[in-house]
């Protein structure tokens, strides 16, 4: 990490207790410039802090995360959102993927990892939790229709291997050792995996969130 | 009681008269009957027939039969051999005609442009009938779901149409559709009259009624999570007041609730206990309760249980109990993968770690329950440790498909 000056952060969270609770775990390791409890107040804040990163929470009222998402990506390309949910729905978690969230942790998520996942979206990596790399893997081994765009429609084998280390609980540095390769380049294969989510409009992702709901 | 089987009287010996909602070729009524009296249907069936040589009297039987006994009111209507509409259209109209020859044969006197018009009323109105038992079989079937009502509402429609018809051809036949224009001129102005006094009062009560069952469903489900709220999460939250000394099992049962709120939540009615995951995730509770500790545990891919997979199964859990009591606090990561070759399952702790060789070979833990058992299903274990990484076990298994 190179930057001098803390990560400047906005909490978008309607649980009061939440976000004080994220206030204090993250401490001093990056600066709170604003707080939000729904959608309308997040745009609005958003927009007048002009922050790094977004924590966002996927269920909001007024539309959810995906909501403000919509609203803001376009006019602020440079802010960077991090989804943050109790959910384990794969709706919820591949929607807020796809709608430009740069990645997915649950509220279980200590202190410290959450500080360094905030950095790491800062820097404009992404940020995978094991489930959401689950979830990736199993959307993309769905089916075997053909692609419209064999690119971005498939997963590499080394981007399945990082994405299967991710799942197992290895963290970036331990993911390099093991693959020989350098935390840098784990970062960029996870970059790649993540626009892949967001570009590719097969749309059997959409459709294999849904009904996993269901089974 | 089976629910194949009509319901019993109350002294228990004979089966109440109803109408069979299976089994049957037009409304039921020859199987209900012989299944109240225990004969054969069939025997019931050619009774009918040859009553109706007697001047048409099982016909008449039937059609009374049909109005005045119950159908029977079995939760799987649905299920069983049935014939389709299609087919009970055949049965009926099939009757109607022979019917119709029949009383013709008979020589009782029924001028030709008398009995088609009487004909094609009575198939009308026996489509009808039967209609109304479909809706109100489906209404037990399915209260709140409104299924099938676009064909239900064609076939009543077309019903009505041939009753309409029937008596038109009729009234024409008899060359009195002029004297009864001006009655029937005055009654369609005395139905439309009615309908518009009334018809705002019986759209309100349809509204009322809809609402009111809205409503009722409503309240019901309120009610069903109040009931599951209050035997979960508040029974937890008592507890946890009672246990704030004790941080450990504070974790336990937070964990623990929690586990049974996201199960409920996201899948809910399926049942899991038969697929991989459904069976690794039950472990991973059971480890989780057992050792207080917390095991985040991914799932890709799925497959049933067979003998095979329950061993890889219950070797998990082997290695899960045994990263439980070597993680030290640490979270545990269980990792599984299914695709059509193989099952993979990762098993990971952030312990001390050991060194995997300088571990006498006989330990019972690692070498029976897990290596072992892993190798009598054909599968393979793989342990790897260091200290600063920690331990991770491997299993691995080809798949029923392809180990065959």
């Amino acid at each position: 990490m190179t930057r001098t000056n803390p990560v400047r952060v906005v909490i978008v969270d309607d649980h009061r207790l939440f976000r004080s609770g994220v206030r204090a775990e993250l401490g001093d390791s990056v600066e709170v410039v604003g707080e939000a409890d729904d959608v309308a107040s997040a745009v609005a804040v958003v927009s007048r802090t002009a922050p790094d990163v977004v924590l966002l929470d996927v269920h909001l009222p007024g539309g959810g995360g995906v909501e403000v998402l919509r609203q803001l990506l376009p006019a602020l390309p440079d802010v960077r959102f991090l989804a943050v949910s109790v959910s384990d729905a794969a709706d919820d978690v591949i929607g807020t993927v796809r709608a430009g969230a740069r990645g997915y942790v649950t509220k279980t998520i200590s202190g410290a990892e959450l500080a360094a996942a905030v950095n790491r979206v800062a820097d404009g990596d992404a940020v995978f939790s094991p489930r959401l790399a689950g979830f990736v893997l199993d959307a993309f081994a769905a089916t075997d229709v053909p692609s419209i765009d064999p690119e971005l429609d498939a997963l590499t084998a080394r981007e399945r291997e990082v994405l299967r280390l991710i799942a197992r609980g290895y963290a970036y540095k331990e993911i390099a050792k093991e693959l020989f390769i350098s935390v840098k380049t784990v970062e960029t294969h996870v970059s790649s995996v993540l626009r892949k989510l967001q570009l590719s409009n097969r749309h059997e992702l959409t459709r294999w969130a849904t009904d996993r709901r269901l089974v | 009681m089976p629910p194949t089987r009509p319901p019993l009287s109350p002294a228990g010996l004979t089966p109440t008269l109803t109408r069979a909602t299976q089994g049957q070729l037009v409304a039921g009524v020859a199987r209900g009957l012989a299944t109240h009296l225990r004969v054969n249907v069939l025997v019931v069936r050619l009774a009918f027939v040859a009553l109706t040589f007697a001047a048409g009297a099982g016909f008449a039987m039937y059609a009374a039969f049909w109005v005045f006994v119950p159908p029977q009111s079995s939760e799987s209507a649905a299920r069983g051999r049935r014939l389709d509409g299609r087919g009970q259209y055949v049965a009926i109209a099939a009757l109607t005609v022979g019917g119709v020859l029949v009383v013709q044969s008979l020589g009782l006197g029924l001028p030709g442009e008398l009995l088609w018009p009487l004909a094609l009323t009575g198939f009308g109105a026996a489509v009808l009938w039967r209609q109304a038992d479909e809706a109100q079989r489906a209404s037990w079937r399915n209260a709140a779901t409104g299924r099938g009502g676009r064909s239900a509402s064609i076939t009543t429609l077309g019903g009505a149409a041939l009753v309409v018809a029937g008596a038109a051809v009729f009234l024409i036949y008899q060359g009195q559709l002029d004297q009864v224009r001006n009655g029937l001129l005055a009654s369609v102005v005395i139905i439309a009259g009615v309908a518009v006094i009334t018809g705002p009062w019986w759209l309100g009560t349809l509204r009322e009624l809809s609402a009111e069952r809205r409503a009722r469903i409503r309240e019901q489900e309120r009610a069903e999570l109040a009931a599951h709220l209050h035997d979960s999460v508040l029974h937890t939250l008592a507890l946890i007041q009672r246990h704030v000394d004790d941080p450990r099992e504070v974790q336990r049962l937070v964990r623990g609730q929690e586990r049974e709120l996201r199960s409920w939540l996201y899948r809910p009615a399926a049942d899991h206990t038969q697929d991989f995951g459904g069976a690794l995730e039950q472990a991973v509770a059971d480890v989780e309760d057992a050792h207080r500790v917390t095991i985040e545990t991914v799932v890709v891919g799925e497959r049933k249980l067979d003998e095979g997979l329950l061993a890889m199964v219950q070797a998990a859990r082997e290695a899960m109990i045994n990263a439980a009591k070597h993680a030290g606090g640490a979270a545990i990561s269980v990792y599984a993968e299914l695709d059509a070759a193989k099952a993979t399952v990762f098993i990971r702790d952030r312990g001390r770690g050991f060194d995997a060789a300088a571990v006498p070979s006989d330990r019972l833990g690692v070498k029976e329950s897990i290596i072992g058992r892993m190798e009598r299903h054909g599968g393979k274990a793989i342990v790897r440790s260091s200290p600063g990484f920690g331990t991770e076990i491997q299993l691995e298994m080809a798949t029923a498909m392809a180990r065959s």
